[in-house]
């Protein structure tokens, strides 16, 4: 295995996907831990404008698959073009911005090219000689310590502000075409169309005072004292995920990475536990209050205020300490 | 149609988690399991697609004997049958090895459609699903919020999460496998009746030999990650915390957002 480290960036339409950066800082972090050079490969049509951007950084090589085949992503393609390029050039490692399209194939990849699979990771260090990978397992309530083994290559996914990308080592590097015999690529899947995944949108990316709730509600029916404390902050209602699946809020309402990125000048978290998904749509709030009964959870580690205990007595309390502040 | 769901059990979201003595997984004891959020509503969805095609669902769990209670649940929701890969050689598996595990025991079932959860709620992977697709060789998709099976049965309307609230639509040739993310139907209650019926269902165990498969392809040594700790995530102290009874408590984070924050 070489200890040559691929980039594989994101792209829509040309535009690269803002974790593209990331997953560059990471692949430059790993290179230089592993005495490697890191590489970027970037897939797509009509994709030279994103490559001269990213040979600005400090690369040995930005290979570029440009092809009216590579227009819309699938699988077939994306897997096809890859697998070719990695069994000839076979470098050591793969890594990925971890995003909802890297997620739905670069497992497959990593099964093709014998490899193994580190999805999700956090951190990367040199242990002993070894490459160890964090990983959040277990909803992020506890994270794990990972190496990969056997002789394939190493499939990465990088988290969502794990690796910076402000951190991106400027420099100049070749771009260069991916030599794939595209005729011998297939797509599994025929386009449709996209669509808006909520019936009507609210768009809160535009409200100065949040209150959201999580799973920590527990039922539908204790929505009321959540809304109220709403009105009295004048504030708009959001939900994490799981509140949105139970069907207890409609999907407009969601914030997060399926849903709406938001940063109002306050944003109350009312049992939000504080999954990554979650934290990537509110983190840029100005200030971040967390109501929450576990001291662990990870919301508390984005949070400004924090007061650990039950919603159900500490969200009334909050509505009566607001509406009299608001009087006084 | 015919159609395989794969289930997992995983700790109850409100569980309190200790480290094991081997620092390397949880401490299973005292530790509720329920099954994963995410293969509830693939199990839904199959049940659904299954009523409508007058076809049945035959589901699949890797684990110890604790998921047959999954499995049995999942028989009272109206599956026709259940498998159980059930060894202790499977244990401790990624996707990669858990998914060849799967793919061999669903290959001798000849089914049209694999439904799977998009993500397990303890490990994580994001990818069994796919894996099971690949060593199929037939075609997948993740994070499915919507299936819509041709009435010839061999494509399906996809409907898949993308980021920042859109959906993407394509159609994709059967058989395949889908792995379903949470919220896309409204998963059914089990019926008295489905109860005492599931009591006289098969559950079928099987073992890495009846599968072909020698130890050394499954679980932790099949596997290309091994988990060296696990370890609970450092609490950023950034976090004013305000202690009190919640009267007073809410009391002083107001004060503070008005003054020290002048948000309020």
């Amino acid at each position: 295995m070489s200890n040559t480290v691929w980039i594989v960036l994101q792209q829509r339409d040309g535009q690269l996907h803002k974790m593209s950066w990331e997953a560059i800082r990471a692949g430059q972090k790993l290179a230089s831990l592993i005495g490697g050079r890191p590489e970027a490969v970037l897939l797509g049509s009509g994709v030279q404008d994103a490559a001269q951007q990213v040979s600005e950084c400090d690369l040995d090589a930005v290979w570029v698959a440009d092809d009216a085949k590579l227009a819309d992503y699938s699988p077939g393609t994306y897997i096809g073009v890859l697998q070719v390029a990695a069994s000839q050039a076979s470098p050591g490692y793969l890594v990925f911005p971890h995003t909802y399209q890297t997620v739905d194939y670069a497992p497959r990849l990593a099964q093709e090219l014998k490899g193994a699979l580190v999805p999700e990771a956090t951190a990367v260090e040199l242990d002993g000689g070894v490459v160890v990978w964090r990983r959040p397992i277990l909803s992020g309530k506890l994270e794990a310590r990972v190496q990969a083994k056997g002789d394939g290559p190493v499939v990465v996914s990088v988290q969502s502000a794990a690796f910076p990308a402000d951190e991106v080592e400027k420099g100049s590097a070749p771009i260069q075409p991916l030599a794939v015999d595209m005729s011998a690529i297939t797509a599994d899947r025929k386009i449709l169309g996209v669509e808006e995944a909520a019936a009507d949108q609210v768009d809160l990316s535009q409200s100065e005072y949040i209150v959201a709730v999580g799973r920590g509600i527990g039922d539908a029916d204790k929505l009321g004292a959540v809304q109220e404390l709403a009105s009295a902050l004048g504030a708009e209602l959001g939900a994490s995920r799981p509140v949105i699946d139970s069907g207890w809020l409609p999907r407009e309402r969601q914030i997060g990475s399926s849903g709406q990125t938001v940063s109002p000048k306050l944003y109350v978290a009312t049992g939000i536990s504080g999954a990554i998904q979650h934290l990537v749509g509110m983190k840029g709030s100005q200030v971040i209050v967390a109501i929450n009964k576990d001291r662990g959870a990870p919301i508390f580690n984005v949070a400004h205020y924090g007061i650990v205990g039950d919603l159900h007595e500490v969200v009334p309390a909050l509505t009566e300490a607001i509406k009299e502040a608001k009087e006084g | 149609m015919k159609i395989a769901v794969c289930i997992k059990q995983v700790p109850d979201s409100e569980a309190r988690l200790r480290i094991a003595g081997d620092g390397k997984w949880i401490d299973e004891e005292d530790v509720q399991f329920v099954i994963n959020e995410s293969d509830g509503y693939a199990l839904e969805e199959a049940l659904t697609l299954a009523e409508e095609t007058e076809g049945e669902v035959v589901v699949f769990s890797l684990g110890p004997d604790r998921v047959r209670e999954a499995l049995r649940k999942a028989l009272a929701l109206g599956a026709a049958r259940a498998v159980h890969l059930s060894d202790s050689a499977f244990a401790g598996g990624d996707s990669l090895a858990t998914g060849r595990a799967l793919a061999k025991a669903i290959a001798g079932e000849e089914v049209d459609l694999v439904l799977t959860g998009s993500q397990s709620d303890d490990a994580g992977f994001g990818s069994t699903g796919s894996v099971i697709a690949g060593y199929l060789g037939w075609p997948h998709a993740w994070l499915v919020m919507g299936v819509d099976v041709d009435p010839t049965g061999s494509r399906a309307k996809v409907t898949r999460e993308m980021e920042a609230g859109l959906n993407e639509i394509f159609e994709l040739a059967l058989p395949a496998v889908l792995a379903i993310q949470a919220g896309l139907n409204k998963p059914r209650y089990a019926s008295l009746k489905g109860i005492m019926q599931a009591k006289r269902k098969e559950i079928a165990q099987v073992t890495p030999s009846d599968l072909g498969l020698s130890p050394e392809e499954v679980g932790a040594m099949g596997s290309g990650l091994e988990v060296l700790s696990v370890a609970f995530p450092e609490v950023s102290e950034a976090a004013q915390i305000i202690e009190g009874e919640p009267a007073e408590a809410a009391r002083v984070l107001v004060e503070k957002l008005q003054k020290e924050a002048r948000v309020l």
